[in-house]
């Protein structure tokens, strides 16, 4: 059944492939992206209530879902590198790390913006935002514990058992700080919640969503091919693409 | 790469551990590649080769300590990782590090290391007194040299059952009565129907070189 | 380079003893998985008591950081019985993190570890040994010492209870939950504060349910809840973090 997927074990192909993909990902994401933020930016209707500080939102709750979708992502990476023992697997989650911790800076970053104007604060101990603050860290040791090991084979080993078990705790980290929010909270509710959207507003976030997503499939896949580079420097295929181009140039 | 010896016509002799297609990369350097070995029992295996060249890289992986970057190491042609019980059942893997426990004394350091591998303790202390340890018994081990900590270590030869012995140095710190005692040790074991595989920078002395196989690792040099 | 032949002979009945050496029924099977848990305990809790050190510098550890914060805030009762729950949490927190890097650290280091991975029992169960022995060692010991520190921290005395329950059932989480980053940074040379920043937001959710049974049992409701949410991460930490601690330790190894 799952025949077909063999070939792009082979880090050659995997390589050449993404190469392929690379500048459809690029332009669907450059696309999605002008046509998102100018038209959520400039044209979409003002929130009545948060007027256009509300804009915030079509940067904040992308960054944030797909913040928790990269780990997500990476958490099945890491299972398929443990259970198969697929060294691209490693090789894909590693790609991904830091671009989901940068994803999440800037789901704190823009989450702290849009509490400024709403709560006249910087920072407040609401339940989304904790939970991404944790998030990053969870991040954080990751990538530090990647970046620990010399050789890169353990060390994505090593940060696929962590990001396993950070994955397993996630849901109960999610769970119990909103609880934990829900038990200590005083006069301040939140507004982060369920802004109701009209149609007008939904057809830009839609298109600012998939586009960052594009975004870093791109990034991602860069990193990807990197990542493989490395990983493969003293293979033929490697060394033969590297001569080939420095005689291209 | 030097070939393995063909193995002689002796019809008792069985595969007791293969290594196929064994490769081994190291911070980006390639140190053996398409490695094949077969051990047999009754062979000594003496793997040689300059520091860096990989040595204690393939008897960790032979030992399922380490991983090889490709290639694969069976137990009686089972793969080790699929028969991970019996195989370290039939395995003594003695490394750079020798296992002993400042904290605890020579007895009681061979006590523990025979009970984790489920043998015997009952004859400890004579195992000990072959290793030259005898009068240190109850002497706590960080009180002993370097020397004697690897002599509790290897104290277990005397009494294991396994017939895989993978042994990284053994003769480092090891005076040169020990050594050749050591060196006995390595030949009965082989004409039990046991193996030794091991890395020494000195010569063997003791045991014949026609009965000596060696394995030369220069990949890296070439 | 060596070719190999294939062999022909019979490679199927090949893991039975064939040899004299072999003596696999006869010697190995008479040390049982309790036999072999209770090896590794006793020896790991003899060096430790051969080292008392490593016993009494997480305690003084936890004594002295929890006495600096009514320094550092002021000595009024009210404030510090608010607080004290936290407190209390977070400096066992910080205790248990202090004293992990003796888990596997020395055992790394003088190749016991080794020894352990390549014996023949299961590594999961000699890895839960350790970490039992570690927490009789240092878990333990917080528990006798934690209603002292609570009563320098004007602790609701209807709180003492739920103290000793959640410490009870809490302390055993941290180690296991530490062990799993112990065993990633056991390899690694400066692997103290990057054990930390891995362990650290682990330990959250103990942390949250912890202080909220305390806090909930001072004011005199029940706290059962949170209790038996303590106990559902004890028993998922129990079965699945040992797991993971034998995965993370080949990896370091290797």
């Amino acid at each position: 059944m799952w025949k077909w997927l063999h070939p792009y074990a082979n880090p050659e192909v995997s390589y050449h492939f993404t190469g392929r993909l690379l500048p459809w990902f690029s332009a669907l994401a450059a696309i999605l992206l002008s046509v998102g933020l100018v038209w959520a930016l400039l044209f979409a209707p003002a929130d009545y209530q948060q007027g256009d500080s509300f804009r915030i939102f079509y940067i904040h709750v992308p960054a944030a879902s797909l913040s928790m979708g990269i780990y997500f992502g990476m958490a099945i990476a890491a299972l398929c590198s443990l259970v198969w023992q697929l060294k691209l697997a490693d090789a894909s989650a590693a790609a991904m790390a830091p671009v989901g911790a940068v994803f999440t800076a800037i789901a704190l970053l823009t989450g702290s913006a849009w509490g400024k104007p709403m709560w006249g604060t910087w920072w407040i101990w609401d339940a989304r935002l904790t939970s991404e603050l944790i998030l990053l860290f969870l991040y954080l040791g990751v990538i530090a514990l990647h970046s620990a090991f010399e050789d890169k084979n353990l060390a994505g080993k090593a940060a696929g058992i962590l990001t396993l078990v950070g994955s397993i705790n996630l849901p109960i980290i999610k769970y119990s700080v909103e609880w934990w929010n829900t038990l200590h909270q005083g006069s301040t509710v939140s507004k982060l919640g369920k802004p109701s959207m009209s149609l007008e507003m939904l057809w830009p976030f839609l298109f600012c969503f998939l586009g960052f997503a594009m975004l870093v499939a791109v990034i991602v896949c860069y990193r990807f091919r990197n990542e493989i580079l490395a990983r493969n420097s003293i293979r033929p295929w490697v060394r033969d693409l590297v001569s080939a181009q420095a005689n291209h140039k | 790469m030097t070939p393995l010896p063909k193995s002689t016509s002796s019809t008792q002799e069985t595969i007791l551990l293969k290594g196929e297609n064994l490769t081994c990369i190291r911070e980006d350097r390639l140190l053996f590649d398409d490695l094949n070995i077969e051990i047999n029992t009754g062979d000594i295996v003496q793997v040689e080769g300059p520091n860096g060249s990989g040595k204690t890289s393939l008897l960790r992986i032979l030992a399922g300590l380490s991983q090889p970057y490709e290639g694969k190491v069976k137990f009686k042609q089972i793969l080790t990782s699929q028969c991970r019980e019996e195989f370290h059942e039939n395995l003594l893997y003695f490394g750079h590090l020798p296992g002993v426990k400042g904290e605890m004394s020579a007895e009681e350091n061979l006590s523990f290391n025979l009970a984790l591998h489920g043998l015997d303790t009952n004859q400890t202390v004579d195992n000990l007194a072959n290793m030259n340890l005898l009068g240190f018994e109850d002497s706590l081990a960080s009180h002993l040299s370097a020397g004697q900590h690897r002599r509790i270590g290897l104290a277990r030869l005397y009494q294991s059952r396994a017939p895989i012995w993978i042994l990284d140095e053994p003769f480092t710190a090891i005076d040169k009565q020990g050594v050749a005692s050591l060196e006995q040790r390595f030949i009965e074991h082989a004409n039990q129907g046991g193996c030794v595989i091991l890395t020494t920078h000195q010569d063997l002395l003791a045991i014949p070189s026609d009965k000596v196989k060696k394995i030369t690792l220069d990949y890296a040099f070439e | 380079m060596t070719t190999n032949t294939e062999l022909t002979e019979s490679s199927k009945a090949a893991l039975a003893p064939t040899d004299t050496l072999n003596m696999t029924d006869t010697q190995h099977n008479n040390l049982s998985y309790r036999d072999a848990f209770f090896l590794v305990l006793k020896r790991d809790i003899t060096i430790a008591l051969r080292h008392r050190d490593d016993i009494i510098n997480p305690l003084l550890f936890f004594v002295i950081v929890v006495t600096l914060f009514p320094l550092g805030i002021g000595p009024e009762a009210k404030t510090l019985s608010r607080i004290a729950p936290g407190i209390i949490w977070v400096a066992a927190l910080l205790a248990t993190l202090l004293s992990l890097d003796r888990l596997f650290k020395s055992d790394y280091g003088d190749g016991s570890l080794e020894q352990m991975l390549l014996s023949p029992h299961p590594v999961f169960l000699l890895v839960l040994a350790k970490i039992v022995a570690h927490w009789l060692i240092t878990g333990l010991p917080l528990i006798f010492i934690a209603p002292l520190l609570a009563v320098l921290l004007h602790l609701n005395e209807q709180s003492y209870g739920a103290l000793i329950f959640t410490l009870l059932l809490g302390t055993p989480v941290l180690s296991l939950l530490g062990a799993v980053g112990v065993a990633l940074t056991v390899g690694i040379k400066k692997g103290g504060v990057l054990l930390s920043l891995l362990v650290l937001p682990l330990y959250i959710p103990v942390l949250i349910f912890a202080t909220s049974a305390i806090d909930t049992a001072s004011i005199g409701l029940p706290y059962s809840g949170q209790l038996a949410i303590i106990a559902a991460l004890f028993f998922g930490s129990l079965t699945l973090a040992p797991f993971a601690v034998g995965a993370a330790l080949k990896v370091s190894t290797n």
